[in-house]
């Protein structure tokens, strides 16, 4: 047995079968499709195709004239790219042999090599790699739009082992058949982590190089309490990891039960807990797990299964969805938080050295005026079909408040003019994630009717730590007092300006800083699904009154140690069904 | 629209490195340009002279006697335009 070590992302246990996706070596994944899968093939195949094209044609406009001779050899590549005996060839072997893409453009290469290798003259011959150069980067870009690395076509229940998830590979995972995800990169904060606490399995994230530990097939364990990754275990480690699996599972199933009591304190004070989601298909689990409300619906997904703008109609009929299935409760949409390079063909161009800072988030949207609209529209829409509220991440200051609401105001005149029902007093509120927002957080809060507080930027930015680089990543520390008091000051701001404030960032699920939370006076908590029978049963333990005292004394400590103390041992003496899970009895390891 | 028309001629490659890589991409670049379908034939082997790679397959070295055949609408214009390449050495120095 070897045991390899990693950050803890998401809690339990999972004992099975590897499947290892190698992102490094880009190789031909092999899978038969059905007839009817054919269009979607080709289709895949020729945007693939279209995308180096342009890739290709954008080196030669940019080719600085003593880099001539360099523009015949890309010219070739893009004759190369197009010729028959690699693209015709490709579409006929999808169509012919039932084969995917990569495959069929690996057979048609195999061919093309044949045909070469018998050439005498050995210039010519050689050219055999440059035909090779440029089906490799089709086949990159392919492995990106790929359904597999397919996460979607699994036979049998697996553990998934990658260098690093991104949301394009796991849009089509088939949940039911991942036991836990692995990672080398991320932190508790990147996709992976989120990823699996939303959908209640284990992960361990940032175990180095993993993916040349362990080969597909191979039985590891995945302990998602204490972040390691047990490859080969004797049978009785095994058995030790099954009582472990056991007893958290009986933990969850009573957890759950009491779900559906509300959150309130035992001296009386009401808190509400929503949840944050991704997927239509989480609203089920929302409501099983005794949520009060979608505090947080992340739309990105929406754009990014698509990997092409949505159209109004599209966009609205996802949101009606949502705000239908949820009601009476009511659910926050956040319009789009990502940089336009994922899906918008003419923005990738702009190769940003420093992306978080960069064009995404409000920033696109106000200058993607036609993608901002059919956003707008569509949520203004589904407000006639529920309680909707509409949120903007990355919001800076005053000017940019103004805007937005001058445009929303002219989409809501438009709709009126067509007769289409919406909310004319649709709440809108902003992510308080800029730092200065909360500098001027009296200033901001005359213009909006809440705040969401997201915490993941707010103390990345804060911090100025880059949560997924592992190099720094320990730094990224909610109990910093500064984060601390920024937290205070601007819910403290907002409540003297009568306005709620809620929290939507990954620091509203973890248990530790619930007391904390509580005694500031935070009016909502939206967490990860998965987290929210625990905390509502934490917050029914609690009284208000002592975590009121609680916040001010910590607010009063200088360091992050002194404050991690002070939190555990609060945590200790006041919660303690919750300390039964997380003191787990110990497994004994061989020593490495 | 013009009849079908069936057009073929004769070229020698001239250039010092025969029909290689670059030559080949313009052959068949301008190729792309006629509505016509376009042969490559040497020594009895024919290829589709709007595939680079087809081209490159029949390797053709300095001296190479090729023939240029066309079928369709502009055959005419198709082969004497890429005769006209081939002798003009591909816009070649050597």
């Amino acid at each position: 047995m070897k045991i390899y070590r990693g950050t803890e992302a998401s809690p339990g246990i999972a004992i099975g079968p590897a499947f290892v996706l190698d992102m490094q070596k880009i190789e031909a994944v092999k899978r038969r499709i059905a007839p009817s899968e054919i269009p979607e093939e080709q289709e895949r195949f020729r945007n693939a195709v279209e995308s180096v094209e342009m890739e290709l044609a954008r080196l030669i406009d940019e080719l600085p004239p003593e880099l001539k001779e360099h523009d015949s050899m890309l010219r070739s590549h893009i004759m190369i790219l197009k010729d028959k005996m690699l693209y015709d060839a490709t579409l006929t072997n999808i169509q012919e042999r039932l084969i995917n893409a990569e495959w069929a453009m690996k057979k048609a290469l195999s061919n093309i090599k044949k045909v070469f290798s018998s050439i005498k003259d050995s210039y010519i011959r050689e050219r055999y790699q440059d035909i090779r150069q440029v089906a490799q980067k089709v086949f990159t870009v392919l492995a990106g739009s790929s359904s597999l690395r397919d996460l979607g076509n699994l036979e049998k229940p697996v553990i998934v082992v990658a260098r690093d998830l991104t949301p394009a590979d796991t849009i089509r995972m088939s949940t039911e058949k991942v036991m836990a995800l692995v990672t080398e990169l991320g932190s508790r904060t990147s996709h992976t982590a989120i990823l699996a606490r939303s959908i209640g399995i284990p992960a361990v994230v940032g175990v180095d190089n993993i993916t040349e530990h362990i080969l597909t097939e191979d039985p590891i364990i995945v302990d998602g309490f204490k972040g390691r990754i047990l490859v080969s275990p004797e049978e009785q480690t095994i058995e030790t990891y099954r009582r472990k699996q056991k007893k958290y599972l009986k933990y969850r199933i009573e957890v759950i039960h009491q779900s559906n009591l509300p959150a309130e304190t035992r001296d009386g004070y009401r808190l509400k807990i929503k949840a944050n989601i991704e997927l239509l298909e989480e609203i089920p689990t929302v409501i099983r797990h005794g949520a009060e409300g979608i505090g947080l619906f992340r739309t990105e997904y929406l754009f990014l299964a698509q990997k092409k703008l949505l159209t109004e109609e599209q966009l609205f009929q996802a949101y009606k969805t949502v705000a239908e299935r949820i009601h009476p409760y009511p659910v926050t949409i956040r319009t789009l938080d990502i940089g336009g390079d994922k899906f918008l063909s003419h923005l990738s161009k702009h190769n940003e050295q420093n992306p978080a800072l960069g064009l995404r988030a409000i920033r696109l949207c106000l200058q993607e005026t036609e993608l901002f609209r059919n956003q707008l529209r569509a949520i203004l829409r589904a407000s006639a079909f529920g309680e909707v509220n509409i949120i903007f991440p990355l919001i800076s200051g005053k000017a940019e408040i103004v805007q937005v609401k001058e445009f929303l105001e002219q989409l809501k005149d438009e709709l009126r003019s067509q007769g289409i029902p919406y909310n004319e007093n649709i709440r809108i509120g902003i992510m308080i994630e800029v730092p200065t927002t909360i500098m001027i957080a009296d200033i901001l809060a005359k213009e909006v009717d809440f705040f969401s507080i997201g915490t993941n930027d707010l103390i990345q930015y804060s911090l100025a730590i880059d949560r997924g680089n592992d190099a720094v990543n320990h730094l990224y520390e909610p109990l910093h007092p500064g984060i601390l008091r920024m937290i205070a000051s601007v819910t403290e701001d907002a409540h003297n300006s009568g306005i709620e404030v809620a929290m939507c960032g990954e620091m509203a699920g973890e248990p530790l800083y619930i007391p904390f939370l509580l005694g500031i006076g935070l009016d909502e908590l939206s967490m990860n699904v998965q987290a929210i029978p625990k905390i509502k049963r934490m917050v029914r333990e609690s009284y208000r009154e002592e975590c009121v005292r609680f916040a001010r004394n910590i607010l009063e400590l200088t360091s992050v140690p002194e404050i991690q103390e002070a939190a555990a041992e609060f945590f200790r003496q006041n919660y303690r069904d919750e300390i039964a899970i997380l003191d787990q009895e110990e497994v004994n390891e061989p020593q490495l | 629209m013009s009849p079908i028309q069936h057009y073929e001629k004769k070229a020698v490659v001239l250039n010092r490195l025969g029909l290689h890589a670059r030559p080949a991409t313009r052959f068949a670049q301008t190729a792309a340009n006629f509505q016509s379908q376009i042969w490559l034939a040497k020594n009895g082997k024919e290829v589709d002279g709007k595939s680079i790679l087809e081209i490159l397959t029949i390797a053709s070295p300095s001296g190479t006697e090729l023939t240029v055949k066309a079928e369709g609408p502009d055959a005419r214009e198709a082969v004497e335009a890429l005769c006209q390449l081939i002798n003009s050495r591909f816009g070649e120095l050597d």
